[in-house]
């Protein structure tokens, strides 16, 4: 059960209080900009970071390379988010799966993936591969320990229960196995957008031609700051989408919970 | 609640004798069954008929070896040596004919209470729908179908197995102490309905229990367990519905509940290993 020991408070109010510090923030930016006190080479004024990406949306820049982005951390996920998801599955579930292959992941693990991105530009090349890989690679391991330990975390005596009412393999897995798994599964998930974004803001920084990463670094060469800002708040903005978005599937999803029941 | 009409049961028990309902209960005989966990002798040579549609009432100690009959009757546990028959024949081919509810309601939290109750039943979505929310209507919750698990009391939760393990209209009911964790009033309430429920359907059913006076109140027969083997086989010749206040319940209740204290406890023994060991659960293995 969510609980929280304080009082509830109004429901407007709720909802302003934890905008108030980031609004604060902004301002005090703006007015330190403005005084003259933070040269734009180091800082531009928010409002003028506001105007650089209005310029960059107008002229069609800016969603050429949201959806370069946003493509290769969606394949990237689809890619390594089920074979997490499989492997998780099978080790969970299989004694002989986990005894095969887990000792194996587990030193995989162990390697930063962005450690090995000199290898991964030897074996890829800069094209769209070495990206993918390296996304892949970064959501695989959140989504297959949480599937792992979903599956592993089934209350067994439920199992015992579908068993003697007749449910075996595929229908024991659907209406037992996958529900009871699905609250590990959804924080891998949360995880693995989180590492999705991070991997995707190196891999485009190192080598690209486009996406919201090759728009930092090219604006970098031309000390254009205020894009460099906006490209590092379209990180934060997407990363912040894909986090609702695990919210809204997590909602959607475990409605039965108590624990994640809308307020 | 009002869920259960007192005057419904006198109905239903005053009617003329349910021979004709008794016949989907199932006739059962454990011979010489035995079951061993590691060293300790849990069951013993375990000689015994139960009739068709016969309510037996299974006391002992904990620890006696009552519930690993029930498990071993439902088919979660082999037996070390000896066999199980139902109506003669052996226990593999009969498992759709037993229902077992266990000591916690077991339901599925992301199922809603009538697709728990469904759980398994074979047939159309509407057919399933339509038997399911029978059942429920039968422990008086036909008005809770749609909500989840987690908003029932324990009571109602019990409620809801019951409903869901008389959906499948078992010849068989098991029983591992299911009202172990109720409040008292609850109690007395669940007797009644299944009291009820076993009238009208007519199947056999075995009630595991540490509560001698429940096993009174239900069971045609009480059996008492020690140290694996049948220490007292006593038939309860009260009228139904029984007055749990009358002098000879009390009386019978006091000779049961005397008779299990003259045996010393089993403290010292070893516990029986818990239920599910972790590599028996295994969905596909």
């Amino acid at each position: 059960m969510a609980s929280t020991i304080s009082s509830p408070s109004p429901r407007w109010l709720g909802q302003i209080t934890p905008w108030l510090v980031p609004v604060a923030i902004l301002a005090s930016w703006q007015a330190v900009a403005q005084l003259g006190w933070l040269s734009t080479r180091i800082l531009p004024a928010p409002s003028a970071v506001l105007s650089a990406a209005w310029t960059l949306a107008a002229s069609g820049e800016l969603l050429t390379h949201l959806k370069a982005s946003f493509a290769r951390a969606a394949i990237g996920f689809a890619i390594g988010g089920g074979i997490g998801f499989f492997f998780g599955l099978i080790n969970g579930g299989y004694r002989l799966a986990e005894n095969l292959f887990d000792t194996t992941l587990q030193m995989v693990r162990n390697v930063p993936h962005l450690a090995l991105i000199p290898l991964v530009i030897l074996w890829f090349g800069i094209g769209e591969e070495g990206k993918l890989f390296l996304v892949a690679l970064g959501v695989f391991f959140p989504i297959y320990l949480n599937t792992f330990h979903g599956i592993r975390a089934v209350d067994a005596s439920l199992v015992e229960m579908g068993r003697s009412y007749g449910l075996s393999g595929w229908s024991l897995f659907r209406h037992v196995i996958l529900p009871g798994a699905l609250p590990g599964i959804l924080v891998g998930v949360r995880y693995a957008l989180g590492f999705m974004w991070l991997t995707l803001i190196v891999a485009e920084t190192i080598s690209a031609t486009s996406g919201i990463g090759y728009m930092a670094m090219n604006a970098r060469e031309f000390l254009q700051t205020d894009i460099v800002v906006v490209a590092i708040l379209l990180y934060a903005v997407l990363g912040k989408l894909a986090d609702v978005a695990a919210r809204l599937l997590e909602r959607g999803l475990l409605r039965w919970n108590p624990a994640y029941a809308p307020a | 609640m009002g869920v259960i009409d007192s005057n419904e049961i006198r109905a239903l028990t005053s009617a003329p004798a349910p021979g004709d309902a008794r016949k989907s209960g199932v006739h059962i005989r454990f011979d010489g069954l035995s079951k061993a966990y590691a060293a300790r002798q849990v069951l013993n040579d375990v000689n015994l008929d139960i009739d068709a549609g016969e309510f037996v009432a299974i006391v002992g100690r904990s620890g006696c070896g009552k519930s690993t009959l029930l498990r071993l009757l439902a088919g979660l546990e082999q037996p070390g040596a000896g066999g199980i028959t139902l109506n003669g024949q052996a226990l593999q081919q009969t498992r759709d004919e037993l229902r077992l509810m266990f000591q916690d309601a077991r339901l599925l939290p992301w199922r809603t209470v009538v697709d728990n109750v469904a759980l398994g039943l074979p047939g159309s979505r509407a057919d399933v729908r339509r038997a399911a929310l029978a059942a429920l209507a039968d422990v008086g919750l036909a008005d809770r179908a749609d909500e989840w698990p987690s908003r029932l009391s324990g009571g109602q939760r019990q409620r809801v197995a019951l409903a869901r393990a008389l959906v499948h209209r078992p010849r068989l009911l098991l029983l591992d102490e299911p009202l172990g964790a109720l409040d008292a009033l609850t109690r007395i309430e669940m007797h009644q309905l299944i009291e009820r429920l076993w009238l009208a359907q007519g199947f056999t059913a075995l009630l595991v229990t540490h509560d001698v006076a429940e096993a009174v109140a239900l069971a045609d027969r009480v059996l008492l367990i020690e140290d694996g083997s049948i220490a007292l086989d006593l038939r309860v010749p009260l009228a139904r519905p029984r007055e749990r206040g009358s002098a000879a319940f009390a009386a019978l209740e006091d000779d049961v509940l005397r008779r299990v204290l003259q045996h010393p406890p089993l403290e010292d023994q070893v516990a029986a290993p818990s239920a599910v060991s972790f590599g028996q659960w295994r969905w596909a293995a």
